[in-house]
């Protein structure tokens, strides 16, 4: 049934990102050049899409627990540390270079664009990289921390 | 600046926005998981939490959830919701430097888009926030200076 629920909303997403045209990177760079011509319809994506994600967080949060789980499994929402603003500065550096983000660049390439799929194994090589710097500075003690890097990524 | 009304496109903006936060939506509401990409996808690589042995239940609506996401091209296709161009505005070498950006920031910074941008801001996260206004913030910067100053042909 989990696995049921995450691929329907798997599919709903990348549905999602088409239709909405967020998979065409110069949509993207379009959205992000507000010095030029700018086409503010990603504006409109976001406001949209936080609308309908509001209603369902609100409700779930109220309930107390999902419906085909035993507990919410949602990351903290504070402090903010450096680690989070240093990544996140990195990841706009690379949104604004190719105008592709983890799904456009994974729905690009399942949609068989040459482009989305050099941008994806790019991608997935940064990913590792990240993840093995993180394991590799953890200490024993660092493991034995309940809330490492990886666990709380959304 | 100048609102290109050309290119914006609020019908399909709204629409698709309406579905990437349904979805997200969705999810937490059936398994109480945060619908963000790069975490679900980067948590399976090598080097993260849930790709160590003894975390198998965190793999299979990981990768159920990636497999409807592939799904979505094929979906679009036979409902005949058009398929926008995926195509590059930066030679290969660009979308491998952006690659690796996305994949490294996304990683460290605990979300792209889709968890701290929906998600995230959707739930009220203060996280989310700062790293949302910094990756627009450095996406935006991006894109002006590749664009309008560099001027790397698009």
């Amino acid at each position: 049934m989990k696995a049921i629920a995450a691929f329907l909303c798997g599919l709903m997403l990348g549905v999602g990102l088409i239709v909405s045209q967020m998979t065409n990177p110069g949509k993207v760079i379009a959205f992000l050049d507000i010095s030029g011509h700018w086409d503010p319809s990603l504006a409109l994506v976001m406001g949209a899409a936080l609308l309908a994600a509001f209603a369902g967080f609100a409700w779930v949060e109220r309930r107390g627990r999902p419906l085909l789980a035993g507990e919410l499994a949602l990351p903290p929402r504070w402090p903010v540390d450096r680690q989070l603003v240093v990544g996140a500065a990195l990841f706009g550096i690379g949104w604004g270079i190719g105008g592709f983000c983890p799904g456009p660049g994974l729905v690009g390439t399942a949609a068989l664009s040459v482009d989305a799929a050099v941008f994806t194994a790019a991608m997935l090589v940064g990913m590792v990289a990240a993840n093995r710097f993180a394991a590799g500075g953890a200490s024993s003690a660092r493991r034995s921390f309940s809330r490492q890097p990886s666990d709380n990524a959304q | 600046m100048t609102i290109d009304w050309v290119s914006f496109t609020p019908g399909g903006a709204l629409t698709g926005g309406l579905l990437i936060g349904f979805a997200a939506a969705f999810l937490v509401l059936t398994i109480g998981r945060i619908a963000g990409i790069s975490g679900i996808l980067g948590n399976l690589l090598p080097g993260a939490a849930a790709a160590r042995p003894g975390a198998g239940g965190e793999r299979g609506w990981r990768i159920a959830f990636l497999l409807g996401l592939a799904a979505a091209p094929g979906l679009a296709a036979v409902s005949a919701v058009p398929m926008p161009p995926v195509e590059s505005v930066v030679d290969w070498p660009w979308l491998v430097a952006a690659g690796l950006l996305v994949g490294v920031g996304t990683r460290i910074g605990s979300g792209c888009t889709s968890g701290h941008g929906v998600c995230g801001l959707a739930r009220g996260s203060l996280r989310s926030l700062v790293a949302t206004l910094t990756f627009m913030a450095s996406g935006i910067g991006t894109v002006w200076l590749l664009h309008h100053v560099l001027r790397v042909p698009a």
